[in-house]
């Protein structure tokens, strides 16, 4: 018997069983302390669709064998630069401003696809610092950058807003799509659905020849220059895939949020996604899609029910902020020792 | 020379996971003596010298058997810097120096002088560290150590920058800068040496032996062995061969005696046929850098249907043959593959034109170790050919049913032994793992296989089966094979022609059924010299 557990927990993963425990733990104990359950459960559903996409962005990234995307802050701001030109354009459409982000995130990823293929070894961390770089080069350019829509700019003054509400474009409308309530737990299909539909889009991509050679040139780069793969070409694919996801990911995130956040909301969003990606059971080398689906589900549920449980439990002014940064660093924090696989 | 020993190895035995290296191996090395050791890759020198050393890839590996004595006294050596305090010394092929250093600063390192000064003396006894280097009494010193070895330069150089001569010199300048050495090791000391610094070398040795400094001189090259050693010691797949003086003995002894192997060699090889065949691969002035391997203007012709081989020491070239044509290193030179140029430098192109290639690096650059065997199998061709591809339409997605019908018949037709077609190629055992990477090449379905190092690492009964394998390709598929590898004898079991790899240059082809003298000689690089002499030797070389 215990030969099979030793078995299971091997093929789950000890840390896998330790957050799922946890998570069970504190779902039961909201029980107890007469949380409004129904209402956790859709915020737990809501936020693995709004967060999903972009931990799915770290997928062709370790495949390609940059390792997980810390730059996805890229991606993001592509993704923001969509929405808003979408709006200042009136268009005012969740698929327009894809359309408008996903060809500046190609050339984005394009370009930082090459800088990554000059530092071979030390991907992380100046994926880290790039991110960083950009969200506060683009601090300036959305105070410099020539919009003027009345939904986006300060009334007095000049430059974008902290956060533009997409109340009046497009907020919501993935959530809302085929919605419905099971008893009082709301189920966002569109948003669910879209989340699905992008996994099974990055699963057919691995399925075909480049898709096959990608992740050939991130497993074995000496093996696949022997099989006459382009390592470096690969490696430019999967960097700008992954900075395409992160423009979508952000776009989705944003409707579901109901704002698009700019300035320095972006700086630190690579980390919750690199964390859900490796609790998932991913390493810097290793990914399935699985491990997007089960990473996300497990570190979003996490955050969503153990902030509320915590602040139920001691009832001491803002501790729950507090404990929310612990928490959600303390898995950041753990899951980034798992980097190197198990 | 006296008649005490300074060091005595006896019935020395070591394994490595239950595979035996070590046999039972003596070594004695008088006073004062220079003592030759001698043996191919993989006869067991480096093991023997971990074990002097006391290296840690030896205790971490349960030790070994036998007794270590030196001057007399038994010895336990259990880390190199015991080594070092039993007086034993050693010079690296790979230079141990720091180049940012002066030649005197690496001479004393972590030996140096010191004097006090003001904080040391405050602090006392204790802040010995602190003490203030003595430069001019670790120069004087360290000028001493240079002029018996033989180096006139001055003592504050730095090493970065000096030619790889020189290097030499300073490493031995700083084992005999050690008060209490008694031994010095020099591990293929003139692999990297123009022929007047290695007989500078050699000179400096017979001169450190004068001195009573008992010296074990690891070397491949058999004039070398003949002209600076008094005693040679031959190794051959981890058993002592012979163990004379270098008085009693000559090249051609020595050749024999290292290359020699009981082998059953087929009757008669009649490669004369071969010699009639078209030729498929006509490679000329080919040079490779491959860091380690290098290749130098080398030209040679692989007819249809031949297996060729190609071998060598390690080190020496043999490698960069295969890798170069495949367009792995940067390669100059002409290839002409069935009558047309193949351009160098592009895998795709050479993949493309009907070459394969089976790596000598198995683990690393052979196989996808976390992907399945069907994967491994269907790679290259679905990159290469662009086949196993199922067409949806929009998009091209591969046909995992093509490519597991594929995959099944390889593991049928090369006995690959599994789970199933979904194991990871991680898993199997280095035998299978060759014949998943053979199946790789094979599925390409190349008209010429380069095949490197096809039985590295792989038990006993594996070898004979890869090499049947390999031996059935060709005979009832025509295939033609360029095989590399270290071992001779396997070569000899199943090549048509062998050509031996020395410095980078073929040195010249043999058949099969050639004497064992005649192999040795080549892999030594002492073929030429002895037959240039006007030897009497019948060897046939074509």
């Amino acid at each position: 018997m215990p030969e099979v557990i030793k078995d299971y927990t091997r093929k789950i993963g000890l840390p896998r069983i330790i957050i799922a425990a946890t998570f069970v733990f504190l779902f039961i104990l909201a029980f107890f302390v007469n949380l409004p359950v129904a209402m956790l459960v859709s915020n737990i559903i809501r936020r693995f669709g709004m967060y999903g996409v972009l931990v799915l962005a770290m997928v062709p990234a370790i495949q390609s064998g940059i390792g997980p995307n810390f730059a996805l802050p890229l991606g993001i701001v592509a993704g923001i630069l969509g929405a808003l030109i979408s709006i200042e354009l009136a268009l005012n459409s969740f698929w327009w401003a894809l359309i408008i982000a996903i060809p500046i995130a190609t050339v984005v990823g394009y370009f930082y696809g090459k800088l990554l293929n000059r530092i071979k070894g030390s991907e992380m961390l100046v994926a880290t610092y790039t991110g960083f770089s950009v969200v506060s080069f683009m601090s300036i350019m959305w105070i410099l950058l020539p919009f003027s829509s009345k939904e986006m700019v300060w009334p007095i003054g000049r430059g974008l807003r902290v956060t533009v509400s997409l109340e009046s474009s497009f907020g919501n409308v993935l959530n809302d799509f085929l919605g419905f309530n099971i008893g009082e737990v709301y189920i966002p299909t569109g948003l669910l659905l879209f989340f699905f539909g992008m996994c099974f889009l990055v699963w057919v991509f691995s399925k075909s020849k480049s898709g096959v050679a990608m992740k050939a040139s991130g497993d074995n780069p000496k093996f696949a220059t022997a099989s006459g793969i382009e390592v470096n070409s690969y490696r430019i694919l999967g960097t700008i895939l992954s900075t395409v996801l992160g423009a979508v990911g952000i776009l989705v995130y944003a409707q579901s949020y109901n704002f698009v956040q700019l300035y320095t909301a972006p700086l630190m969003m690579a980390f919750p996604a690199v964390a859900a990606i490796l609790i998932g059971g991913a390493s810097a080398n290793k990914v399935k899609i699985s491990h997007a689906i089960i990473g996300v589900f497990l570190f979003q549920g996490l955050l969503t029910i153990a902030l509320p449980v915590a602040s139920q439990v001691f009832a001491y002014g803002n501790i729950a902020g507090v404990l929310r940064m612990i928490v959600q660093n303390g898995i950041i924090l753990y899951a980034l020792t798992k980097v190197g696989g198990e | 020379m006296g008649e005490k020993y300074t060091l005595q190895m006896k019935n020395i035995h070591k394994e490595y996971y239950g595979n035996k290296v070590l046999h039972g191996i003596d070594l004695n090395v008088k006073e004062g003596e220079i003592h030759a050791l001698l043996g191919e890759n993989g006869a067991g020198k480096s093991t023997l010298m971990n074990i002097l050393f006391g290296m840690p890839v030896i205790h971490n590996t349960g030790g070994f058997e036998g007794e270590v004595l030196i001057d007399g006294k038994s010895a336990n050596i259990e880390s190199p810097k015991k080594a070092m305090e039993y007086g034993i010394g050693m010079v690296h092929q790979e230079f141990m120096l720091i180049p940012e250093y002066t030649i005197t600063e690496n001479v004393k390192l972590n030996r140096e002088i010191t004097k006090e000064n003001f904080i040391s003396k405050l602090f006392g006894k204790r802040a010995e560290k602190l003490r203030f280097l003595d430069q001019e009494q670790m120069g004087k010193e360290a000028r001493q150590s240079l002029d018996v070895a033989g180096l006139d330069i001055d003592e504050w150089v730095r090493v970065k920058g000096l030619p790889v001569g020189y290097m030499q010199f300073i490493e031995i300048a700083r084992e005999i800068d050690k008060e209490n050495i008694k031994m010095i090791v020099f591990d293929e000391p003139t692999a990297v040496l123009t022929e007047s610094e290695a007989d500078n070398l050699m000179k400096t040795m017979k001169k450190l032996a004068k001195k009573g400094i008992s010296i074990l001189f690891i070397t491949h090259r058999l004039s070398e062995v003949i002209y600076a050693a008094d005693q040679v010691t031959i190794l051959r797949d981890g058993k002592l061969i012979e163990c004379k003086p270098t008085s009693e003995t000559n090249v051609h002894e020595l050749a024999a005696l290292m290359v020699g192997k009981e082998i059953e060699l087929p009757e008669s090889v009649d490669s004369s046929h071969i010699l009639e065949q078209e030729v498929v691969l006509d490679v000329n002035n080919l040079t490779v850098e491959m860091p380690g391997e290098e290749v130098h203007d080398v030209s040679f012709q692989v007819h249809k249907g031949e297996i060729y081989g190609i071998g060598g020491l390690a080190g020496q070239g043999k490698i960069g043959i295969a890798n170069g044509i495949m367009g792995l290193y940067p390669t100059k030179g002409d290839i002409a593959f069935n009558g047309s140029p193949l351009i160098l430098n592009d895998i795709n192109h050479v993949l493309k034109k009907g070459l394969a290639f089976v790596s000598e690096d198995r683990r690393s650059i052979g196989l996808l170790l976390e992907d399945s065997i069907e994967r491994n199998i269907a790679i290259s061709r679905l990159h290469i050919q662009k086949d196993f591809l199922k067409n949806y339409g929009l998009f091209k997605l591969i046909d995992q049913k093509h490519v597991r019908k594929h995959a099944l018949e390889m593991i049928e037709k090369l006995d690959i032994r599994c789970i199933g077609p979904e194991q990871h190629t991680g898993k199997l055992s280095g035998g299978n793992q060759q014949k998943v990477c053979i199946a790789r090449a094979l599925t390409l379905e190349p008209q010429i296989l380069f095949v490197s190092e096809p039985t590295r690492g792989i038990d006993i009964g594996a070898k004979k089966i890869v090499l049947d394998l390999l031996v059935e390709l060709n005979k009832k598929l025509g295939m033609t094979i360029v095989m590399t590898s270290s071992e001779l004898a396997e070569l000899r079991m199943v090549c048509d022609r062998i050509a031996i790899v020395t410095e980078g240059k073929i040195e010249g082809t043999l058949k099969p059924t050639d004497s064992d003298t005649d192999f040795g000689l080549m892999m030594a690089g002492e073929y030429h010299k002895t037959h240039n002499k006007g030897d009497d030797s019948d060897a046939g070389s074509n």
